[in-house]
C-alpha cells in the first residue's frame, strides 16, 4: 500500500500519541503542581506508544506520508524497543535525586519528543526524512544532555554534543546531496535502482556513502565519529546517558541498516544481500567495527569513572553490533536486532544500578561501588554482577547468546580476522568489567561509605531486566525469531 | 536412572538455590545444606561405577532433547570410558572439598552457594556431548572460579583472581570460534559431537590443522601447558584449600579431557600432525620445567602447584603416543593426579589452618609432633613421587611404555624427571617433617576427625589403584583403544590434501 497524508494517519498512532502527549505535558506543566504526574503521564503514554506499536505487528504494511516512512516488520521491531528504551529512561528519571528540581515538565516533554523521532529514524525511507528525523533527535538529546544547568560537565556535554553533531550532520547532508545529484531522487528504491542501473560510478558513490556514514556512525558512536560519547555519557544526567547509549544507538542502527540494505543493496532471494558494485562499503565498516570495538575497550580499561566506562563499553558494543552489519546476509542482520534486545536489557540494568548507587552515595566512580555487597548491596551487586557479565559475554547470561549470533554470522562467511579481532576484544572487555565486580565483591567497604538502600521501583526494573538477561541466556528462541520475522523490508 | 547424568549435573544447582535461601547467620545449617547435595553425586558415581559396561566403547547413560531446534542445539548427555573417569572423580572431589571447607568463616553462604554451582558446571562439562552445552558449562565454570579465589582467597587473590579469568576466556574465545567453524564447515550444521566425530573424515587437512590450534590453545591453557601456564601458580597459591583441590584436581584435567574428546576423534589428521610438536614435546617440557621450578620453592602450595603442571606432563605425553598403552596411562595419570594431588593440597591446607603460613623453611621436625598427619601425609608423598605400589607409579610407567615405543630421546628425558620429583619432594619433606623440632610448633594438633574423613579415603584409592590399576582400567580400555584406531586410521585423502 501506498498512502497519502491524511489515509496515513490512521496507520500513525503510536507516532500521534506521543505528538499528542507532547502537546498535552507541555500546557498541563503550566497548572499541575506536583509535577512527578507529569512523569507517570509520560510513563502512561510511552507504555500506550509502544504497545500500539506492537499492534502494527503482522498488519497492513506498505508506504505511509507519500513514501516518506515505511510501516513494516522491521519498523515495528525498532519502534517497541525505542519505546522500551524510552520506558527505562522515563522510569529512571522518576526515581533520580539528580533531576529533581530541573523543570521535570520540558523534560519529559522532550524524551517524548525525541522518543518520536527516533520512530521516524526507524521507519524513513527518504533521504530527506532520514535526515529531519535524525536532526530531530539530535537537537533534543541537546538539550537534555545538558539539562542539569548548574553542572558545569552537563553543560559542557550539551555544547560538544552540539558541535560535533553539526559537523556530522553537515557531512551527511553532503553526502545525501551527491546522491541526490547522481540519481535526481531521494526516495530509498528508486535511488537504489538508479545507481545499481547506472553503474560505473563507484568511486563518488562510495565517497557519498563515506560521507553520510558520519552522520549516522556518528548516532551510533561508531570509531571514528565517537568522539562526542563519552563527554556527553558522562556528563549528561544518568536516564540521558542511558537514553542515549540503548536508544538513540538502536534508532541509528536502524536507519543505518535501512539505508544500506534495502536502499542500495540487493537482495539475493538466498538470505544473502549482493553490495552495490564498484562500491566496498562492507570493506570499509569491517574496518570501522574492529575500530570501533577495539578502541572502546582499550579506552574503557582505564576508566575510574563507572558511567564513562559504561560509555566506552557501549562504543565497544556497536562494534559488536557492526559485525553482524558487515556480512550482507540476513543471518547477520538478525544476529544484530537480537542483539539490541539483548543489549537493551543488560545495559539499561547496568545504568539503573548505576543510578541507584549515584542515588545513595552521590558518586558514580568506582569507589562509589566499593564493598557494595557488603554494606547492605548484595540484591544490586549481584544484578550489576549479572548485567556486567553478560555485557562481557559470558554463558549463561543472554549476553553470551547476542554474541554467539554474531559471531556465527561472521564466521559463517569466514571472515576469520573480524571473528579473532572480536574474540580478543571479548577478552580485553572482561577486565575493565571485572573490575567493578571486584569493587563490589572483592574490596571491603571503608569507614564512610553509606549503607546501601534500594528503592522499590528502581528495584522491581533491575529485577525485570535481571530475569531477562538470565532467561534469554537459556531459552532465546522467541526472541530470535521475532528479530527473524523483522528482517523484512518494505519496497524490496 | 536413565537421567542419571542430568541428576548429577543439575542436584548441586539446586542445592545453590537452597543454599541461598538458608538464613545467613546459621553458618552450620549451611554447610551441612551444602554437603547434603553433594551427597547425591557421590552415591550416583558409585551407582555408576557399578553399572558401567565395561565391554563398548560406545556412550551410556545418553539422554538426548531438542533444546533450540531452529540451530540444531540440543540438550545431549552421555558418558563413556574417557569421561566417566572424570565424572567419578568430581563425585568424589566435591564432597571431599565441602567439607575440607567448614572453616571458611567468611561469607558463608555465599561460599557454598558458589562451590555447589561450580560443582554442577564441572559435572556438566564432563557429562556434555553437545558443544554448545559443553562450551556453556564450561563458562558457567569460570564465574563461581572468579569469586572463589577473588574473595576468599590469599592476600593476591585480586590478581590471582582476574589473571585466571582472563586467561582462561581467552582460551575459551578461541574454542567459540572453533567451535562455530566446525559448525558451519559440514552440511549438517550440529553442535553434536557424536555426529561431528562421524564427520572427521570430511574436513581437509587445513581446517583441521587452524580448527585443532585453536581448540589446542584453549584446552593448553586449561592444563596448563608451557607456555600458558603462568595463571597456575599464582591461582593456586591464593586460592582457599578446598578451591585449590577442585583447581588441581578437577579444573586442570578439563583441558587434557577436552584434547582427547574433540581434538583427537574430530579432527584426527591434525592429531596426527601436531602430536609431536604441540603434545610429546611440549608434555615432555613441562615436565622437567615444573619439576625444576617445584625445586627452586619456598612455598609449600607453590611447590604443589608446579608439581601439578610436571605431571600434567605426563599426560600430553602419553597421548601424543597414540599407543594403547600412552593413553591408557595418560587418562590413568589423570585420575591419579586427581586424587594425589587433591591429598597434597589438602595436607597442606591441614597446616596452614594451624600455623597460618606455609613457608618450607619455617618448619622442621613435624613428624614427631603430629604422626598421624605424618603417616597420610607419607603416602601422598610417595605416590606423587611414583613410587613403586602406589597408583601414579603404575600411570607413570604405562606412559613410559607407549613413550618408548614412540620416540626414545623425549622418554628418555621424561623419566629421568622422575629423579627431580624425587628431589623436590623428599627436601620438602626433609625440611618440614624431620629434623629439629621447631619449638614454635611443637604444641600443633594433630589432624582432627573432619579432616581424617577428608584424607583417607583419597588414600585408600591410592593404594588401592597402587596395586590393583584394573579398577580403573577396565572402565577405560575399550573407549580409549576405540579413539586411538580412530585417529591412527586417519589415513589423509587425497581430497583432504588438496582442498582449502
Amino acid at each position: 500500500m501506498d498512502l497519502g497524508n491524511i489515509e496515513s494517519l490512521a496507520y500513525s498512532v503510536p507516532e500521534l500519541l506521543l505528538a499528542v502527549a507532547v502537546v498535552a505535558i507541555l500546557m498541563l506543566d503550566l497548572f499541575v503542581k506536583r509535577k512527578d504526574v507529569l512523569g507517570v503521564i509520560a510513563l502512561f503514554v510511552i507504555v500506550l506508544a509502544t504497545l500500539a506499536a506492537k499492534a502494527q505487528g503482522g498488519g497492513d504494511q506498505g508506504w505511509l506520508f507519500n513514501r516518506m516512512v515505511a510501516l513494516d516488520s522491521f519498523a515495528v521491531f525498532f519502534k517497541v524497543i525505542l519505546g522500551l528504551a524510552s520506558f527505562g529512561t522515563i522510569w529512571m528519571s522518576l526515581g533520580s535525586k539528580e533531576l529533581e528540581n530541573e523543570h521535570p515538565g520540558e523534560y519529559y516533554v522532550l524524551v517524548l519528543a525525541s522518543t518520536l523521532g527516533m520512530f521516524y529514524m526507524a521507519s524513513a525511507t527518504n533521504l530527506l526524512m532520514a535526515y529531519l528525523a535524525l536532526e530531530f533527535v539530535s537537537q533534543t538529546s541537546y538539550i537534555l544532555s545538558g539539562f542539569l544547568r548548574g553542572n558545569r560537565r552537563s553543560s559542557e556535554a550539551a555544547l560538544k554534543y552540539l558541535i560535533y553533531g553539526g559537523v556530522a550532520s553537515a557531512a551527511m547532508v553532503y553526502g545525501m546531496s551527491l546522491l541526490f545529484g547522481l540519481t535526481g531522487s531521494l526516495d530509498y528504491t528508486i535511488l537504489g535502482d538508479q545507481l545499481s542501473a547506472a553503474g560505473g560510478n563507484g568511486p563518488i558513490v562510495f565517497i557519498a556513502i563515506a560521507l553520510m556514514l558520519a552522520g549516522f556512525g556518528y548516532k551510533i558512536a561508531m570509531v571514528p565519529f565517537h568522539m562526542w560519547a563519552p563527554d556527553v555519557y558522562e556528563g549528561a544526567p544518568l536516564p540521558i546517558t542511558a537514553f542515549l547509549a540503548v536508544g538513540s544507538k538502536a534508532a541509528g542502527i536502524a536507519l543505518l541498516v535501512r539505508f544500506f540494505y534495502p536502499g542500495i543493496s540487493e537482495f539475493n532471494g538466498d538470505g544473502t544481500w549482493t553490495a552495490l558494485e564498484g562500491v566496498d562499503w562492507p570493506s570499509l565498516m569491517i574496518l570501522a567495527s574492529m575500530a570501533t570495538m577495539t578502541l572502546g575497550n582499550l579506552a574503557a580499561l582505564r576508566q575510574d569513572n563507572v558511567k564513562r566506562l559504561l560509555a566506552y563499553s557501549s562504543v565497544a558494543h556497536a562494534g559488536y553490533m557492526l559485525m553482524g552489519f558487515v556480512v550482507l546476509s540476513d543471518d547477520g542482520l538478525t544476529a544484530m536486532l537480537f542483539y539490541t534486545v539483548v543489549y537493551y536489557l543488560m545495559n539499561l540494568g547496568a545504568f539503573m544500578v548505576l543510578l541507584m548507587v549515584l542515588n545513595n552515595s552521590g558518586r558514580e566512580d568506582l569507589e562509589g561501588f566499593r564493598g557494595l555487597a557488603w554494606r547492605g548491596g548484595a540484591l544490586p551487586a549481584a544484578a550489576m554482577a549479572i548485567f556486567l557479565f553478560s555485557l562481557a559475554g559470558l554463558p549463561p547470561f543472554a549476553g553470551f547468546i547476542g554474541k554467539f549470533y554474531l559471531f556465527a554470522a561472521v564466521v559463517q562467511e569466514e571472515m576469520w580476522l573480524l571473528a579473532v579481532v572480536g574474540g580478543l576484544n571479548s577478552v580485553i572487555a572482561l577486565y575493565y568489567y571485572a573490575r567493578i565486580v571486584k569493587a563490589m565483591y572483592l574490596e571491603n567497604p571503608v569507614d564512610g561509605d553509606p549503607i546501601m538502600t534500594s528503592d522499590l521501583p528502581n528495584s522491581i526494573l533491575i529485577g525485570v531486566m535481571v530475569t531477562g538477561t538470565v532467561v534469554f541466556g537459556v531459552y532465546w528462541a522467541p526472541v530470535v525469531e521475532f528479530a527473524e520475522q523483522s528482517i523484512q523490508f518494505w519496497g524490496r | 536412572m536413565e537421567n542419571i547424568l542430568t541428576y548429577m549435573t543439575f542436584i548441586p544447582l539446586f542445592g545453590m538455590f537452597a543454599v541461598l535461601a538458608l538464613p545467613r547467620d546459621n553458618y552450620n545449617l549451611i554447610r551441612w545444606t551444602a554437603l547434603g547435595f553433594t551427597i547425591p553425586g557421590l552415591i550416583m558415581a558409585i551407582w555408576l561405577y557399578a553399572n558401567f559396561d565395561r565391554t563398548t566403547e560406545g556412550m551410556q547413560f545418553m539422554v538426548r532433547h531438542e533444546w533450540i531446534p531452529r540451530y540444531n542445539i540440543q540438550y545431549i548427555m552421555g558418558i563413556d570410558g574417557l569421561s566417566v573417569t572424570m565424572v567419578l572423580l568430581t563425585g568424589l572431589l566435591c564432597p571431599i572439598c565441602l567439607l575440607a571447607s567448614f572453616n571458611i568463616e567468611k561469607g558463608v553462604k555465599g561460599y557454598f552457594a558458589l562451590f555447589l554451582l561450580l560443582n554442577a558446571g564441572m559435572m556438566g562439562v564432563f557429562v556434555s556431548l553437545d558443544f554448545f552445552l559443553f562450551y556453556i558449562f564450561w563458562e558457567v565454570m569460570l564465574l563461581p572460579m572468579y569469586f572463589l579465589i577473588g574473595i576468599w582467597g590469599g592476600p593476591r587473590r585480586e590478581y590471582a583472581a582476574i589473571k585466571f579469568f582472563l586467561y582462561t576466556l581467552l582460551g575459551s574465545v578461541l574454542m567459540l570460534i572453533a567451535m562455530l567453524a566446525l559448525y558451519f564447515h559440514n552440511d549438517l550444521h550440529t553442535f553434536d559431537m557424536l555426529i561431528l566425530m562421524e564427520q572427521s573424515g570430511t574436513y581437509s587437512r587445513v581446517f583441521q590443522t587452524w580448527t585443532w590450534l585453536a581448540l589446542f590453545i584453549g584446552f593448553a591453557i586449561k592444563i596448563p601447558a608451557f607456555p600458558f601456564h603462568t595463571w597456575l601458580p599464582d591461582a593456586h597459591v591464593e586460592a582457599p584449600t578446598a578451591v585449590s583441590v577442585i583447581l588441581a584436581g578437577v579444573l586442570l584435567k578439563m583441558g587434557t579431557y577436552g584434547i582427547l574428546r574433540l581434538c583427537f576423534p574430530v579432527l584426527p589428521l591434525a592429531t596426527l600432525d601436531m602430536a609431536f610438536w604441540a603434545l610429546a614435546v611440549l608434555g615432555t617440557w613441562n615436565i622437567v620445567y615444573g619439576a625444576l621450578c617445584a625445586m627452586a620453592q619456598e612455598d609449600m602450595k607453590k611447590l604443589v602447584a608446579y608439581s601439578s603442571i610436571s605431571h600434567m606432563g605426563y599426560v600430553m605425553l602419553g597421548m601424543a603416543t597414540l599407543t594403547p598403552q600412552g593413553i591408557n596411562g595418560a587418562i590413568l595419570q589423570m585420575f591419579n593426579h586427581g586424587t594425589v594431588t587433591a591429598m597434597l593440597f589438602l595436607l597442606v591446607g591441614v597446616i596452614y589452618d594451624r600455623a597460618h603460613h606455609r613457608d618450607i623453611n619455617g618448619f622442621g621436625g613435624l613428624a614427631s609432633v603430629m604422626p598421624r598427619y605424618t603417616g597420610i601425609m607419607a603416602i601422598a608423598f610417595f605416590a606423587a613421587m611414583g613410587l613403586p605400589g602406589l597408583s601414579a607409579f603404575i600411570s607413570e610407567v604405562l606412559v613410559l611404555i607407549g613413550a618408548w615405543q614412540y620416540n626414545k630421546p623425549l622418554t628418555i628425558i621424561a623419566a629421568t624427571a622422575v629423579i627431580l620429583t624425587a628431589g623436590y619432594m623428599l627436601w620438602m619433606l626433609q625440611r618440614v617433617w624431620l629434623g629439629p623440632v621447631n619449638e614454635k610448633y611443637a604444641n600443633m594438633e594433630d589432624v582432627t576427625t573432619r579432616e581424617l574423613v577428608t584424607l583417607v579415603p583419597l588414600a585408600i584409592i591410592v593404594m588401592i589403584l597402587g596395586v590393583y590399576p584394573h579398577a580403573v582400567l577396565d572402565l577405560i580400555n575399550p573407549t580409549l583403544l576405540a579413539l586411538n584406531e580412530s585417529v591412527l586410521s586417519a589415513a589423509p585423502t587425497v581430497a583432504q590434501l588438496v582442498a582449502p
